[in-house]
């Protein structure tokens, strides 16, 4: 996708297809349906570096492969952290893998999020339901140089307080005063003493400089369709806004065909794309 | 009006509508109106500021605090759809016949409001067609946005 403002991200040529082995360190149940792994290559090597945004395609033995989002800090070079929802067979026998099992892992691939072009800016980023971890490594990397950015702003929101991820960190993070972290929930019972309505609901509320922004938008495509035309009303222009379109996909290095959208490959040119060039591609059926 | 609002009125600085965002550039005659019948209110945390069911006589310019806005079924007797805060006004059923609640209002942090007398404040939109008109511009994208996000949570988009 030719007006897509990054250049492409060099898929890994030596052996595209083969995953290497990573061994569980330790699993987090999040939920009750999402679990956060923490893994580390078997041969003790170091993790490849990754971008945040970016994902690994994850093997599980005679089940099958998953693309799954890089969530952890990537500063960390001894270990991939991936947060993932059991939706079928494939993410049932990753997010269920005990310590000391063994994965396949290949990747990194897809282009991530352009943090470069937040530097001197306000950054706001908008995350819903399982949106979050692929935003994650954004905020490590924005908190490790605070000192780059204007404000921070970020707006969670998710089904249920119960479907909330990272909650204890969330507390962490709502206590800085160098961010303001808003979450909000799509109904609650009387235990919850939050915000209760969609992540548009807060936009109005969050403050940020129109003119001198940058919005990174990940999470059901509806939501990032309203969300970007919202923050748009708000004066951030369509080529400050990006969003992660995590269509399926199979091959994940642009042979398949199986997650193209629109004229683009969501392996090879997203999944982390420009608002103006996805537009009118969001909240289409998947082709 | 027979009752009074629930909440207990205030002692401290007195709130004023045109302080507050809904009467923003509304016609003075509408703030002027509003104030009139205004009463101040506040509510402690968990308190019940309207009710299901109960006539529709008041609505509410919120100034502090958060408000939980609930729905029941068999099911769930207490499922918060939405919460509204500072700068929002809550309630248009005094606005729609036959000027019922459709669902509770409860406070979730200690809330300050305005309580608009409801049929008073008709009286006045309908005395005034054009500044009626007005008001109803200013209340009727609130209106739209919350059928909007309705219509987005029913979608259950986190569903996957
Ligand atoms: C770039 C990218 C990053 C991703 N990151 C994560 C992540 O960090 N954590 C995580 O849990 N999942 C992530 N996913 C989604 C994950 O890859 C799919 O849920 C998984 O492939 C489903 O495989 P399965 O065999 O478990 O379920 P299947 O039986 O294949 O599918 C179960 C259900 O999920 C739907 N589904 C499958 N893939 C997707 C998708 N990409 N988006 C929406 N719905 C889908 C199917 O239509 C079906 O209804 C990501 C996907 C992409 C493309």
């Amino acid at each position: 996708m030719a007006s897509n403002a990054l250049p492409p991200q060099p898929i890994p040529s030596s052996h595209p297809l083969a995953p290497a082995p990573f061994v569980v360190r330790s699993q987090t149940a999040e939920t009750p349906d999402t679990h956060t792994l923490v893994l580390s290559p078997s041969d003790g090597h170091a993790v490849p570096p990754a971008l945040p945004g970016q994902f690994n395609m994850l093997y599980v033995f005679g089940v099958g492969e998953a693309a799954i989002s890089l969530s952890g800090d990537p500063s960390d070079a001894t270990a991939v952290v991936h947060t993932v929802r059991n939706a079928g067979p494939i993410t049932a026998a990753i997010a269920q893998s005990p310590p000391g099992q063994t994965v396949g892992i290949r990747g990194p691939y897809g282009r991530g999020w352009p943090i470069d072009q937040a530097k001197g800016r306000d950054v706001v980023l908008v995350a819903g339901g399982l949106g979050l971890p692929p935003l994650r490594p954004v905020l490590y990397g924005l908190l490790a140089h605070r000192e780059r950015y204007g404000r921070i702003e970020v707006i969670y929101g998710a089904r249920t307080p119960k479907d909330l991820v990272y909650y204890g960190q969330i507390q962490q993070w709502r206590l800085r005063p160098d961010i303001r972290f808003q979450v909000t929930v799509d109904a609650a019972d009387r235990s919850w003493y939050g915000d209760v309505g969609l992540v548009t609901a807060r936009i109005p509320d969050t403050r940020f400089e129109p003119g001198n922004s940058v919005a990174f938008l990940c999470g059901p495509e509806i939501m990032m369709k309203y969300a970007a035309r919202d923050l748009e009303a708000r004066g951030i222009p369509q080529s400050s806004i990006w969003l992660s379109m995590e269509r399926n996909m199979k091959c994940a290095v642009a042979v398949c065909g199986h997650c193209q959208f629109g004229p683009a490959f969501v392996c090879r040119d997203g999944p982390v794309f420009r608002y103006d060039v996805v537009r009118d591609w969001l909240a289409t059926r998947e082709l | 009006m027979s009752a009074l609002p629930r909440g207990a009125p205030a002692h401290e600085v007195p709130l004023r509508v045109e302080e507050h965002p809904f009467f923003e550039r509304l016609d003075p005659l509408l703030t002027r109106e509003a104030a009139r019948l205004a009463w101040e209110r506040q509510f402690d945390t968990g308190a019940m500021i309207v009710r299901d069911g109960d006539p529709a006589e008041w609505f509410y310019l919120i100034f502090q605090g958060k408000v939980a806005l609930e729905i029941a079924s068999a099911e769930k007797p207490h499922l918060t759809i939405q919460t509204v805060g500072p700068g929002e006004v809550l309630g248009w059923s005094w606005l729609v016949a036959p000027h019922f609640w459709r669902f509770d209002a409860r406070a979730l942090k200690p809330t300050r409001v305005l309580a608009i007398e409801g049929a008073k404040f008709r009286a006045v939109l309908a005395a005034h067609p054009e500044k009626g008109y007005q008001f109803l511009m200013r209340l009727l994208p609130i209106i739209a946005q919350r059928l909007e996000n309705t219509q987005i949570q029913l979608l259950d988009i986190h569903g996957l």
